[in-house]
């Protein structure tokens, strides 16, 4: 399959996501930013181990953290994610588009007119 | 525009599987050769426009070998995989290993494709199943081949729970 290969940040990425503890972190952080404590209540969760989840989203950039302020709240940064989400969407597009084509070419073996071809004479039709 | 068929569907049976599923309008020796004679291969296994197919060989035997070269004119990339076939049941089953020339994964992932007929559809399954107990353990440098894999499910649920769409 035909999958860009400068994405290697990405592992951290899907790292980062295969720990629903994260997974759910972020969740949260998507309807707007919390500290470390606001975290650690609903997850049951110390402050220490909290920190340790936030590191590693850090550190593959799905958060960001204000490095000044004391309360240090976590955000969402979007834009990793919807990477992460393009990255997959590709893998999905080249099947798609291949297989659109495999339907071309096994109805041409079968001797029927491209779905394709129908398509634009209809719409020329128009 | 294209038209996806809704039989086409992309999951993660597992943290080291996807599967691709499809249904074809064709029987399945049909579809079978089209998977396996080069010159048919090379008109579809293109993936998005663009894309051409200068290298397609395939050895169609347990132990033969298979290379694709992919090009893409407009932006002047070309990138290459190839592998051997373990089991070759036709029409029915083909195993395969896949390696890229640049991987970004460690090791092989091993395609299987089954194909089942339906009346007068063809079902294919498509399982490419990331790695071995040698990349395993490089995968501490790489979170590709699990994360990559099992992280499609989790990202769809994420992003679902967050109301954007995959």
């Amino acid at each position: 399959m035909v999958i860009n290969s400068e994405t290697r940040h990405l592992d951290a990425v899907f790292g980062a996501l295969a720990d629903p503890t994260r997974r759910a972190i972020l969740a949260r952080l998507a309807s707007g930013e919390a500290t470390v404590n606001e975290l650690a209540e609903p997850f049951a969760m110390t402050q220490p181990a909290v920190s340790k989840h936030l590191k590693v989203l850090e550190r593959a950039g799905l958060i960001s953290r204000d490095r000044d302020a004391q309360r240090r709240p976590s955000r969402l940064e979007p834009k990793r994610l919807a990477e992460a989400s393009a990255w997959l969407e590709q893998y999905r597009e080249f099947w798609q588009a291949s297989f659109a084509r495999l339907d071309d070419v096994l109805d041409e073996l079968q001797g029927k007119k491209s779905k394709r071809e129908k398509a634009s004479r209809s719409l020329r039709k128009e | 525009m294209l038209f996806y068929p809704e039989s086409f569907k992309l999951s993660t049976p597992t943290d080291r599987e996807i599967l691709i599923e499809r249904d074809f309008n064709a029987p399945r020796d049909l579809v079978f050769e089209a998977l396996t004679k080069p010159e048919l291969v090379r008109r579809w296994l293109l993936g998005p426009d663009g894309w051409t197919m200068p290298v397609c060989e395939i050895d169609l035997r347990v132990g033969g070998a298979y290379r694709y070269v992919w090009h893409k004119e407009s932006c002047n990339i070309t990138m290459g995989m190839g592998g051997i076939f373990r089991e070759v049941v036709r029409p029915k089953k083909l195993v395969a290993t896949e390696k890229f020339d640049d991987a970004w994964y460690p090791g092989e992932a091993v395609d299987t494709t089954v194909l089942e007929e339906k009346g007068e559809i063809t079902n294919m399954k498509l399982t490419v199943l990331y790695e071995s107990k040698e990349a395993r353990d490089t995968a501490t440098r790489s979170g590709m081949e699990h994360g990559m894999v099992a992280g499609y499910n989790r990202l769809e649920e994420l992003l679902a729970s967050m109301g954007v769409r995959a």
